[in-house]
């Protein structure tokens, strides 16, 4: 049993994950949840514009939604973070001062937006075309039926899929311990690496992996209620109704309905 | 087949339940439209006097409801001109001109996340600018008046085909329009649905709407109109009264027309 032994001791070194739980909670956990919230907040608000530019009549916004999303999508993470963060470096110093780290939240974003947009035009592209018909023949301008009526349907159409970028994006946040950020900024996998070198061993690791793991686990399940809940559409269970019902409340209406005078 | 019939009230109280309408006139004049090269209506020209009722019937594929869509500008028209209470269609905002020109689908698009009484209110606030209290006591009022004051708070989902479609005429009517255009407003319905919504709408021509209709309802046709239209292939083949079009058609095109679905 010694292979066993040594598995155990090599990844479930509770004494160890213990030690550095703390740091994991308080600083990575933290840093996490920061960096992937904004991102995601700045992505969904980039990528709903991305979006609506990708749909537009005109050519002038397409294209370059289109080329925004492909650069965007087409390009791995990890250059699209390094590329930013450190070609930015400058520019974002004199603003944020010395921290990498908007500079991460902002490559991530960007990452983000190209995925979020493409989810967002999907959502839309699949509201029925009636949807934006009926609300052209009242006489709502493109913009206004766009945000009033098409816009939401759609959105509440694709929210499994944002919970799901949403799980990527907490996975990639990772990415950007590759900007060198300062102790106090340290999110889930620095701060399990850190400990994990200066240990010698891999449980600080896999503590780090398990709170990723308490993140996105629950949120999966999440999707499932989303995808049940909101979707539109779907018809309460109800007793059927004959359909002669309706025509005898309809007969004992307002005359109106019925053109009788009583 | 059994064609529903409205019952028609000939009598002058039959209007005195709910206050008339002032339609407008309605004149199209050598209206050509093209979806890409393909012209689907050819030069038609169609007067229809303020207040009246006319049908359009005709094969599918004769351009009926891309000569309604023409007229309130869904697709524009390629050449000629709609006019409406003698000023012309294209020479103004089509936003503007679909407020003045209510419009029906066959599938009733109503929004299915809104109420009964959402889906009224919604363009009374949006397009009129009307206080948003006041969009929804006078949404109230107008599915009163089309049998529906007890489902008001329902969606669209909990609602049977009927009750959707005078919903939707309830949503067209409460935008106080000058003419009405109805796209197939019974074909989606199950049969014992179609005489009330029929009914209500032969109801609002009797009160002076202008009214455009579109339908199979040759029964409806024959008893409300006061014009008959009939289109093949993109052009107006035969228009006259009820009696001219039904009891006497000269065209070959409409007698086996007639032939086939009566």
């Amino acid at each position: 049993m010694d292979w066993f032994n040594t598995i155990i001791r090599t990844f479930f070194d509770f004494g160890a994950m213990a030690e550095v739980l703390p740091q994991l909670l308080a600083v990575g956990l933290l840093n996490t949840l920061i960096i992937s919230i904004a991102a995601t907040v700045l992505g969904t608000v980039l990528g709903m514009v991305v979006a609506v530019m990708g749909i537009s009549p005109s050519k002038w916004l397409r294209v370059p939604a289109r080329i925004y999303t492909d650069l965007f999508r087409g390009l791995p993470a990890i250059l699209t973070i390094l590329l930013i963060g450190q070609g930015f470096a400058r520019l974002s110093q004199s603003i944020f001062g010395p921290s990498p780290y908007p500079l991460g939240i902002i490559a991530l974003s960007l990452i983000a937006s190209a995925y979020i947009g493409e989810i967002f035009r999907a959502g839309i592209l699949s509201v029925d075309k009636g949807q934006g018909e009926a609300c052209r023949a009242l006489g709502m301008s493109y913009p206004k039926s766009m945000a009033l009526v098409v816009v939401p349907q759609g959105v509440r159409r694709v929210l499994p899929a944002l919970v799901n970028q949403f799980i990527a994006i907490v996975k990639d946040s990772s990415l950007v311990y590759f900007l060198g950020l300062l102790v106090t900024e340290r999110e889930l996998f620095r701060v399990g690496q850190d400990a994990a070198v200066l240990s010698g061993n891999l449980s600080p690791l896999v503590a780090a992996g398990l709170l990723y793991l308490v993140i996105t686990v629950p949120l999966t399940h999440l999707v499932n209620y989303f995808d049940n809940k909101f979707r539109t559409g779907r018809r309460r269970a109800a007793p059927p109704t004959s359909g002669l019902k309706e025509v005898k409340e309809l007969d004992a209406a307002s005359p109106l309905t019925t053109g009788s005078n009583t | 087949m059994n064609t529903p019939t409205p019952t028609k009230n000939t009598t002058a109280g039959g209007t005195a339940a709910a206050p008339a309408f002032h339609g407008s006139s309605l004149e199209l004049r050598n209206l050509t439209m093209a979806y890409g090269e393909i012209e689907v209506l050819r030069n038609v020209s169609l007067a229809v006097a303020p207040g009246t009722t006319t049908c359009i019937i005709g094969p599918s594929g004769s351009g009926k409801s891309t000569l309604l869509r023409g007229i309130n500008r869904l697709h524009e028209p390629k050449s000629g001109d709609v006019l409406l209470a003698g000023d012309s269609a294209l020479a103004v905002n089509p936003d503007t001109l679909r407020t003045r020109i209510g419009m029906v689908f066959q599938h009733f698009n109503l929004f299915p996340d809104h109420t009964a009484e959402e889906n009224v209110a919604l363009a009374l606030w949006s397009v009129k600018g009307m206080p948003k209290a006041q969009a929804m006591d006078l949404a109230r009022r107008r599915l009163a008046e089309v049998g529906l004051a007890e489902r008001a708070d329902h969606r669209p989902r909990d609602l049977s085909g009927g009750q959707q479609q005078r919903v939707a005429i309830a949503r067209a009517l409460a935008m106080e329009p000058e003419v009405m255009l109805f796209d197939e407003a019974t074909s989606a319905l199950d049969p014992e649905l179609v005489k009330g919504v029929l009914n209500l709408m032969a109801g609002l021509g009797r009160r002076g709407m202008t009214m455009l209709v579109v339908t199979h309802e040759m029964g409806f046709a024959r008893k409300v109109a006061d014009q008959v239209v009939f289109m093949d292939e993109g052009e107006v083949v035969e228009a006259g009264t009820p009696t001219q079009l039904f009891d006497n058609p000269r065209s070959e095109r409409l007698q086996r027309f007639l032939s086939e679905v009566l």
